[in-house]
């Protein structure tokens, strides 16, 4: 497993908020902070926008984490956008690790459009975290993953 | 099916340099939709933007993907440039290959692959986009001002001055707010109400101002141009209309033992009252909780001693129905309750005062007529103990944790006037940290200190006890590291400031931002200050932060601009990005006005024809104006029903399963 | 029960003759002796059919849905947990409440018929239920069960005796209202490892074969076109070879209902494949609950349900990690 784990580059999707998040990812850019490419950004204009369809989607077809950022408690662009996501995802995440897919594939994360440091070290983390659990086998679409076969 | 253009910029070698701009422009042609693509070395230049245009009319692109910088620098600049040559700006979209890649990616092959699967994933959403028309709608050329202290006749004198019309609404019987109470101005030491009230008459007589005094907001419907309020105006039980602001009945009254507000309660008024000697407007009100006609059915002297026929025992509560285009908020502030603070005596000693009590006590209409004189004895206090940060910056729950901001100034102010008119007082202030960031406001506390003589020590004071007529003040000097007791004649406490009750409630009305301490919020903190995060709402002085007076004056003179710029428009656009409820999918079930925070749904009843059954449903009705397009509603709906233009569920799951593909 | 039926018969004809109601729905005898089923009576002779007894299980909220928009007022029939569904599609503007005269009737639980074959009773042709015991008579002669061995799993964890919403009541022999513990199923899955769980739900999610029984028979469930109907959702999707889209299908089921769920347990009852649907749902309850402070989905009609709702001061999702466990 190990060997496996050096080479595995798991993809990671990022929804960010378009008002804190990804502002934040664009201070990130700006500041030349480093964190893996694996990690490909969605941008929505509230971190509510992002349905828990979404989220299974991006695993079904071969995400091996997703984490959703969005602006601080208090500091949502709606005022209360990022409450009901604190919500629904907090429900969501329990839920997934209740039918066994690892918590640490998912995360919510909230970075402010000031905090570009923060969110590289959040995305490096994430990845990290990610990359010790392996690829994700467990609500992909098999077919999509063809060198996994059922039951492997 | 689309065609699509992709346009990959170089940046110079700010992509170039981490992005093989090529292969990712020849990868692009593999792409569902795409026709064309190109690379060039600055995109946003107006040559950059010419490949665009010339590709857009040349292949008869119908969407269009830039692979550039962050779509907040140059999203905008290229559906401009896309709408000149008549593609709809919504079918551009920008894959960010720099902020999110180049500039954070060293390895080439890394960044190449990255920017190619970011370019991927925006082809994918445009394959999905449609044509978006933003909505107009007309703008009703009135402002409201909720609140008539400094900010909200500041706010509406700008306005009116612009040419609308404004209405203020203020809750008590006069205009003037705080600003009307205090003696002396800091760091100027002008007259409060020698600079006031000339603004206040101002405001009634000028003809685009309406004032509703001794009213208040009810309620408040529609959106950004659009508003209606319901405004009450509560019985005066003094016909406006005839009452010449004599005063004759106020003299009359037998009843005379009510606290007088405007005097903090340090002096009493009639049942029948004008709060102060100019207040605007200039009319009597009855407090029935204080007439004898009222309570007993009895006097009537008030009513037979009105030469102008004024007094109407009968008169009700009043509705009113206005429309706005924009609203201000300006409600103001309170000092804190102090029943929590024992340690200072506040509730069981009346020496001990605070700093909005000794201003009307300074004052020459004030309860003193002027003279310093401590409440309990009415003698001349020999030593003075001032208390800083009274409730502000603690930690405790009955503590606010914010710095209030003006206390610092006034009790400077206060210390040297004392000291100025009375120069055998010696006066004391406690304090924690001096603040004086403002325009001479250094220098103004210097002179307290060295000029006046002031002694100020920091550190807290523990306990304020009675002791043989006098006020024993347990402090601690952290500099010299000693405790200190000082008999005090009187203690005058700067008590924190906290927004107005009615903040809380007005903020719900509005469907605006409130944070923990009640105080509103604005839409940025840094770039957007007056702005409420609702599009039409505005803030206007303390009831967003605490702010001293000329801060407010500046904040309200910033808020009648915003006001005036919307105003000016006779109709707004809105963003075309906003809920779309499908109506033959929607239940009707109301999860979506329930999480909507800009009351933008509403439900009707409205006759549908599904598959050629025609019935009468209870379906959501998005109302474009309001909504911001935040998506709440889209993951409420169980159906499906409910959708987000620009970011429909297809467009979002198509970039994701471009990116995990 | 006998004789609660007998009562509610008698004042369903009753109803019907003075013209309150012109439709009764209740249950009547299905095929067999224990499959009961949904019945809307129209006439008072036609209610000579109506049944009430331990397999009168079937929850009669969602079929109000289309009668309460008919013509005339329908007597319906519900049982306690049966109110909650209701009174939860009230809240969602799903039912007309005036056109619903409501008696609610006692209950004192349901009998499972996999159960009573389970325990040995075969060829079971007819159930009698005698309050305290079940009598199966079989073609092999009688076998009497304590009836409490034989509820139904939905029955087992009965959240009270309470009728929350009800025009008038048929209640006999009071119950005891004491609810019983409901998540001990959902903690057993919580207590395994992220390997067993997913093992466990691999197991009994493979066994789906999308009848979409789970759904029809939800309350909750009560779109006019689900999002697995319609393709221009994007999550549109039939049976599969494989195991990912009953998967995606049960995640977004569950998610959809949670907080408006009543936990009547009828997806579990109707699964063909006797897949433990109900603690998907009871997960989604026991963790708003936990976070977010107790809530009944339908124990009133007004309040806002918990996922439509938040507190300035919620849990951060990141207790979820910090319960312990693997990361």
């Amino acid at each position: 497993m190990s060997v496996e784990h050096e080479s595995f580059k798991p993809t990671i999707v990022a929804f960010c908020c378009n008002w804190c998040s990804y502002a934040g990812a664009d201070l990130a850019g700006s500041g030349r902070m480093q964190y893996p490419a694996n990690v490909k950004i969605i941008k929505v204009p509230c971190s509510c926008r992002v349905n828990p369809t979404f989220v299974l989607r991006a695993f079904q077809r071969g995400a091996d984490g997703v984490i959703m950022c969005g602006c601080h408690p208090g500091d949502c662009h709606y005022s209360t956008g990022n409450y009901y996501t604190r919500r629904r995802m907090t429900m969501l995440f329990d839920f997934l690790d209740f039918l066994g897919i690892e918590r640490g594939r998912t995360r919510v994360e909230w970075v402010s459009a000031a905090e570009g440091a923060r969110f590289a070290s959040v995305m490096n983390d994430f990845v990290k975290n990610v990359t010790e659990l392996g690829p994700n086998r467990k609500i992909t679409d098999l077919r999509t993953k063809p060198e996994h076969k059922e039951g492997e | 099916m689309q065609r699509i253009g992709v346009f990959i910029c170089w940046c110079g070698s700010n992509i170039a340099a981490t992005v093989d701009v090529k292969k990712v422009a020849a990868a692009a042609l593999n792409e569902p939709g795409v026709v064309f693509s190109a690379d060039y070395q600055y995109m946003c230049s107006a040559s950059g933007q010419g490949l665009v245009k010339d590709a857009i009319r040349e292949k008869g692109l119908t969407g269009v993907v830039v692979c550039s910088c962050s779509p907040r620098m140059h999203e905008a600049t290229f559906r401009k440039a896309a709408e000149s040559c008549g593609l709809n700006p919504y079918m551009v979209e920008i894959a960010n290959i720099r902020e999110h890649c180049s500039w954070i990616h060293k390895d080439v092959a890394e960044g190449t692959e990255k920017a190619v699967i970011l370019m991927r994933a925006a082809v994918a959403k445009v394959n999905l986009n449609q044509s978006l028309v933003a909505g107009k709608s007309d703008v009703v050329k009135r402002a409201l001002v909720i609140g008539g202290g400094i900010a909200g006749i500041q706010t509406a004198l700008d306005i009116a001055e612009a040419g609308y019309e404004v209405d203020i609404v203020e809750k008590k019987p006069t205009i003037g707010g705080k600003m009307a109470q205090l003696d002396k101005t800091f760091p100027t030491l002008d007259c409060s109400a020698c600079i006031l009230t000339p603004k206040m008459v101002d405001a009634a007589a000028h003809d685009k101002i309406k004032i509703y005094s001794y009213s208040e907001v009810e309620s408040v419907s529609g959106f950004v141009g659009n508003f209606t309020a319901k405004i009450r105006k509560k019985a005066r039980f003094v016909k406006e209309d005839l009452c010449t602001g004599c005063g004759l009945c106020t003299e009359k009254c037998p009843s005379r033992k009510t606290p007088n507000e405007f005097n903090e309660g340090m002096n009493t008024r009639s049942a029948i009252y004008i709060p102060f000697a100019q207040a605007v407007p200039k009319y009597a009100v009855i407090d029935p909780a204080a007439c004898l006609h009222f309570k007993t059915g009895k006097c009537g002297l008030c009513e037979r001693t009105c030469d102008a026929k004024a007094v109407d025992y009968n008169q009700k509560d009043e509705t009113i129905e206005r429309k706005y285009g924009a609203i201000v908020v300006a409600t103001g502030y309170n000092v804190i309750k102090l029943d929590n603070f024992g340690e200072y005596g506040y509730t069981e000693n009346p020496d001990v005062i605070t700093s909005l009590e000794l201003e009307r006590i300074m004052n020459a209409a004030g309860p003193t007529g002027g003279a310093l004189l401590r409440p309990s004895d009415k003698t001349h206090p020999q030593k003075i103990v001032f208390v800083q940060c009274v409730g502000s910056r603690g930690q405790r729950p009955c503590d606010k944790p914010y710095c209030s901001k003006i206390c610092c100034m006034y009790t400077a102010k206060h210390a040297m006037l004392i000291r100025e008119k009375y120069p055998d007082t010696e006066v004391y202030v406690f304090y924690i940290d001096v603040r004086t960031p403002g325009k001479n406001f250094e220098e103004f506390y210097r002179r307290a200190v060295e000029q006046y003589g002031v002694h100020y020590v920091k550190g807290q004071v523990g306990k304020v006890a009675e002791n043989a007529g006098k006020l024993r003040v347990y402090g601690s000097d952290l500099l010299m590291n000693e405790q200190i007791v000082i008999d005090a004649d009187l203690v005058v406490l700067a008590a924190a400031i906290e927004p107005d009750e009615s903040a809380k409630k007005i903020a719900t009305m509005l469907t605006t931002g409130i944070d923990t301490n009640n105080f509103l919020t604005e839409a940025h903190p840094k770039l957007r200050p007056v702005e409420s995060a609702t599009a039409g709402i505005f803030l206007s002085g303390v009831c967003q932060g605490p702010k001293d007076i000329p801060e407010t004056v500046s904040q309200a003179s910033a808020a009648a601009v915003k006001v005036i710029g919307l105003l000016a428009k006779d109709q707004i656009t809105c963003n075309p990005c906003v809920a779309r409820s499908d109506e033959l999918l929607c239940n009707g079930c109301s999860s979506c006005e329930k999480v909507c925070p800009y009351g933008a749904i509403t439900y009707i009843d409205k006759e549908v024809n599904d598959h050629g059954k025609r019935e009468v449903r209870r379906i959501a009705s998005v109302n474009e104006a309001v909504c911001q397009g935040c998506g709440a509603c889209t993951v409420a709906c169980p159906s499906g029903a409910m959708d987000l233009k620009g970011f429909t569920n297809k467009q979002i799951m198509a970039e994701v399963d471009a990116i995990c593909r | 029960m006998q004789k609660v039926a007998e009562i509610a018969q008698k004042r369903a004809i009753q109803l019907l003759n003075q013209g309150v109601v012109n439709r009764v729905i209740g249950w009547k005898k299905g095929e067999f002796g224990y499959d009961e089923t949904p019945a809307v009576f129209t006439t008072a002779a036609g209610i000579e059919d109506f049944r009430y007894d331990v397999f009168s299980a079937p929850n009669l909220s969602k079929y109000l849905i289309d009668e309460s928009k008919k013509e005339g007022k329908i007597l319906a029939f519900l049982k306690p947990c049966d109110t909650y569904s209701f009174n939860q599609l009230i809240k969602e503007h799903r039912v007309n409440r005036d056109n619903v005269y409501i008696i609610g009737i006692e209950c004192g639980g349901m009998a499972d018929i996999n159960t009573i074959r389970n325990r040995g009773a075969a060829g079971v042709t007819d159930v009698a239920d005698n309050g305290q015991t079940v009598i199966a008579h079989t073609l092999y002669g009688d076998v009497t069960f304590d009836k409490n061995e034989v509820l139904l799993e939905k029955c087992q964890a009965c959240k009270g005796k309470k009728h929350v919403i009800f025009d008038e009541l048929i209640v006999v022999n009071p119950q005891d209202d004491e609810p019983k513990n409901r998540f001990a199923g959902v903690e057993a899955i919580e207590n395994m490892t992220p390997e067993e769980r997913f093992a466990f739900w691999r197991e009994q999610l493979s066994k789906c074969i999308r009848c979409n029984a789970c759904r029809n028979v939800c309350p909750a469930c009560s779109c006019l076109q689900c999002v697995f109907d319609n393709p221009r959702s994007g999550v549109a999707s039939k049976a599969s070879p494989d195991t990912f889209e009953e998967q995606l299908y049960h995640i977004i089921r569950a998610f959809h209902v949670a907080g408006r769920c009543t936990d009547c347990g009828e997806c579990s009852r109707v699964c063909p494949q006797d897949i433990p649907l109900h603690l998907l749902n009871r997960k989604f309850i026991k963790d708003m609950n936990a976070f977010y402070g107790e809530y009944k989905a339908g124990e009133d009609s007004e309040t806002r349900p918990p996922l439509v709702n938040f507190s300035k001061d919620d849990a951060e999702p990141s207790v979820i990690s910090d319960k312990g466990g693997d990361k």
